[in-house]
């Protein structure tokens, strides 16, 4: 299955929920924020979720700022 | 007469006189309120552009903030080196303040703050309850869009979030955004990262005026804080001196040559501003008025 996973093309071996995937990418303890299609998707929702193909996924995390 | 215009509210949060024999160092500055938030300093800092995660945090020490910002951004998947910046912030002890730095649109403004919210209550830090909203006008000027600052705001406000917003230095333009419900206005002194100080200073302080003086339909409570363009501790000086309730910075402190010493002029200078807009400076004259006095004079003095 192809996502768009933070703006790159990215290959998915079968279906996969939000959480599996962020296990896949070693990010399921990281503090981080997902986001598919522009919509927030809580955490409690991650095992939920299920990915579609085409899915514009953005993981995404706090860094320094001003 | 500006400094009459601004007596009111000046005087609203006015200590007793201070005794210099006997006060060796500053008296604490009343915590600054925020909507429900309170920060103890009135100095917020950025985390962005340090050489190293250690000199952030000694900067971050030294400058004395208890808020700090960061942005949101792309995990790097690909070369994760495992370091974040949260393992270098003291979370327990500092109310982070994500930005929507980087956005152009309210759309994405509002994309940007729930995801940054999302982050901050897995972490527990009330940071979740609040957004430093930036919506920017185009890279070069990273100016305000006030239409677009405006609509955001009003959406984040309903969404239940304490809106800080970065605003032009336009006093219009501040009244709608705390009419639209912002927690807080923060005039840019000058371009993000551009160290030009208070470029405006007249602007600056009738945006000052229009959310705090009754007479204007402000508030003396209202908190407005000088957000962008401080190069200097003495730029921090000037907008206190104006009125500011605080001041958010950055690069003055992160691209110095010495940040940590920078961070320490920083807070040094946020007092000095403090006290110097509740002394009540002397008038300014074209001519000299002499400090010794003219009677017993022994000398001959031109003209006379």
């Amino acid at each position: 299955m192809r996502i768009e996973l933070n703006g790159q093309h990215n290959e998915l071996d079968g279906p996969a929920t939000v959480a599996q995937l962020l296990l896949t990418l070693g990010l399921e303890r990281a503090p981080c924020a997902v986001e598919v299609n522009a919509q927030l998707v809580r955490k409690a929702l991650h095992h939920t979720h299920a990915l579609a193909e085409g899915d514009r996924v953005e993981v995404v995390t706090l860094v320094g700022g001003g | 007469m500006l400094e009459a215009a601004n007596a009111e509210y000046l005087m609203s949060t006015h200590q007793p006189t201070i005794n210099a024999r006997t006060a060796p160092v500053s008296p604490a500055l009343p915590p600054l309120r925020i909507g429900s938030f309170t920060l103890n300093s009135r100095l917020v800092v950025g985390t962005g552009k340090y050489r190293d995660y250690a000199t952030m945090q000694a900067a971050i020490e030294a400058s004395g903030a208890d808020c700090v910002t960061v942005a949101v951004r792309r995990e790097r998947l690909v070369d994760a080196e495992g370091r974040s910046i949260l393992d270098f912030l003291p979370l327990e002890r500092l109310t982070i303040l994500p930005n929507t730095a980087g956005c152009f649109t309210a759309d994405d403004a509002v994309r940007v703050s729930r995801l940054g919210r999302e982050i901050l209550e897995q972490l527990g830090n009330p940071g979740a309850g609040w957004v430093k909203l930036e919506v920017l006008g185009d890279r070069t000027t990273l100016l305000p869009d006030p239409v677009g600052t405006l609509e955001a705001c009003k959406e984040l406000v309903t969404d239940g979030f304490t809106v800080l917003c970065y605003s032009s230095d336009d006093p219009i333009i501040a009244a709608r955004l705390r009419d639209a419900g912002a927690a807080s206005v923060m005039p840019a002194g000058s371009p993000i990262g551009s160290g030009r100080g208070i470029a405006n200073p007249a602007a600056i302080r009738m945006v000052i005026d229009r959310l705090k003086l009754a007479e204007q339909g402000g508030s003396a409570e209202y908190p407005v804080i000088v957000d962008a363009g401080v190069g200097t501790a003495s730029d921090i000086v000037h907008a206190m001196e104006l009125g500011a309730d605080g001041v958010l910075l950055n690069t003055g402190i992160a691209h110095a040559q010495d940040p940590v010493r920078m961070a320490h002029a920083m807070r040094l200078a946020l007092d000095a501003g403090w006290h110097t807009a509740r002394a009540g400076r002397i008038p300014r004259k074209l001519y000299a008025n002499a400090s010794s006095p003219w009677e017993g004079v022994i000398t001959h003095i031109p003209g006379e």
